[in-house]
């Protein structure tokens, strides 16, 4: 009723032209040169976080299992993941801003080293600052999931491995990673539905006036800035179809791994 | 011989790798403690020349903080609520009964991650924004649609913890039980199962506050005065409020997930907020 009525509504609605009538006109236009650039940025930019949150996240925990720090700090660092991956939105824009900002700390420090950062082309408004916000709930949502996997790996194989002569490097190249790589695909996988989905943090840092597609659609409900109603149902609906594609592929991956990981 | 040298190699290995470790794990915790040390380093910074508490006083102070606050609050509660009336049945009859439909259910708890919120929220609007389903025509009508939201929202993390908690008990037996002692099916529900269930409850319920408290897409459009537009709206217009308003939600979610860690030792079972 509130998550199945409001999704077929727009299904149904972004088939109707102006007119009323049933048409693909408005998913044609999803290929107008406004809806593909927003498109286009938010795919980079999850792309860009997925990749990056993917393999930092990945190196933080390998580092607190495998790496072998002290048994505390594994288990600090999984619940500062946990409150990092859903400290988002408001707040954490608010907490860049401070940092980053043009008054921000850390822009602040910089100009005493005779760094001008806001001069030298950097800006949190933009694609690169935006990355570095996503990745403060990516990375700690990809340690989240990827720890487990890599719980996973059984000391026996690395014994195994040894015995039989095989160096560390061979013993990651041969039967770590690929053992890995359904899980970390997955989880990259995720993390980019993540990022594509993410609205409030975006919105909160932009105003709403960076070009994401769903920066677009909050832009699409306020005010008919598209001036076709139907269009915006389509880039919702596009949406729809490309988040669960990739929890398709996410579920289906994580399957896969299981077979090695019980 | 050969044996000494290879153990010499292997000690290396393990140091370089022990020193690699530590350095990934420090320059991670430079990146994730830098953003809120600078934020609340602002937060103290209100008065001229003095480190003090003066933003959160203004915060606190501010007339419209409280009002958004306890109504967010109230939401939360009610989404809770309402997700775990729903949840803990459907879990327990899912289990109980029908194991063929566990895929279906499964299926629809997860929708609320293929589904951007700006997404559903769009839909909504125009689901329920006009006849023959008009919800949305005054503010308190609009608020039961969004604690209904609220409450779909948090399906996932409560299905999953409440079926953690299902599996890890003996459901059949209990029932069976009750049952021969005369229980009708109410007092199986609310006596037998969900005492047991009362950690699995809790963490579903602490996760979905955590993430409801704040939310800012769904309540923005819907022109709700909860938490998340006043903070965004406080973001845009003042200086050194918002650093003591991001302190005091990052505090309210670690405490939230602390708690959590605290009921569930050991208990898995959470992916992400909407963001």
């Amino acid at each position: 009723m509130f998550l199945i009525g409001p999704t077929l509504i727009l299904g149904y609605r972004s088939l109707e032209g102006t007119d009323g009538a049933l048409t693909l006109d408005n998913y044609r236009q999803l290929t107008s040169e406004s809806v593909l650039s927003a498109y286009g940025m938010s795919i980079r930019i999850s792309l860009t976080t997925a990749i990056l949150g993917g393999l930092i996240g990945f190196l933080i925990a390998w580092a607190v299992s495998i790496g072998g720090l002290p048994r505390p700090f594994r288990s600090l660092t999984t619940t500062f993941s946990g409150v990092a991956s859903n400290f988002a939105g408001v707040p954490l824009a608010a907490a860049y801003i401070f940092t980053l900002g043009r008054v921000g700390v850390v822009t602040a420090l910089f100009k005493l080293l005779g760094v001008d950062l806001y001069r030298s082309g950097f800006s949190l408004y933009s694609f690169l600052g935006l990355t570095l916000v996503y990745l403060y709930f990516q990375i700690p949502l990809m340690v989240l999931v990827i720890l487990p996997a890599l719980d996973g790996l059984k000391r026996e194989w690395r014994e195994a491995a040894e015995n039989l002569g095989a160096t560390p490097n061979q013993y990651w190249r041969d039967i770590a990673f690929p053992v890995l790589t359904p899980s970390i695909l997955g989880t990259m996988i995720l993390l980019f539905g993540n990022a594509f989905g993410a609205h409030a943090t975006a919105y909160a840092l932009t105003g709403g006036l960076f070009n994401l597609a769903t920066l677009l659609i909050g832009q699409q409900i306020s005010g008919d800035v598209l001036h076709n109603p139907g269009l915006g149902y389509a880039v919702a609906m596009g949406m729809v179809v490309i988040m669960a594609l990739s929890i398709l592929v996410y579920s289906i991956l994580q399957r896969r791994s299981e077979r090695w990981l019980r | 011989m050969t044996t000494s040298v290879a153990s010499v190699q292997v000690k290396t290995s393990a140091r370089k790798q022990k020193l690699w470790a530590w350095v990934v794990f420090v320059v991670g915790a430079l990146y994730f403690l830098l953003p809120l040390a600078a934020t609340f380093y602002w937060s103290l910074r209100a008065e001229k020349d003095k480190l003090g508490f003066e933003a959160y006083r203004r915060l606190f102070a501010d007339v419209n903080f409280l009002p958004a606050f306890s109504e967010s609050i109230v939401n939360a509660l009610a989404a809770i609520l309402l997700s775990l009336l729903l949840i803990v049945p459907t879990a327990y009859w899912v289990t109980l009964r029908l194991p063929k439909l566990r895929p279906v259910v499964e299926f629809i708890t997860l929708l609320p991650f293929v589904i951007p919120a700006v997404v559903l929220v769009f839909g909504l609007i125009r689901l329920y924004s006009r006849p023959p389903l008009l919800l949305t025509a005054t503010y308190d009508s609009s608020r039961v649609v969004l604690i209904c939201v609220y409450a779909a929202l948090s399906f996932p993390y409560v299905f999953r913890s409440v079926d953690n908690g299902l599996r890890a008990m003996d459901v059949r037996a209990l029932t069976e039980a009750a049952q021969s002692l005369g229980a009708n099916w109410f007092t199986i529900l609310f006596r037998v199962i969900f005492p047991n269930l009362r950690v699995a409850l809790l963490s579903g319920a602490l996760l979905t506050f955590a993430i409801v408290i704040g939310e800012l897409t769904i309540a923005l459009f819907m022109a709700q005065h909860t938490l998340g537009p006043y903070m965004a709206n406080l973001t845009r217009s003042k200086v050194y409020e918002p650093s003591a308003m991001a302190i005091v939600a990052f505090a309210l979610t670690w405490m939230a997930l602390g708690l959590i860690q605290l009921v569930g030792r050991g208990q898995q079972g959470q992916i992400t907020g909407g963001h």
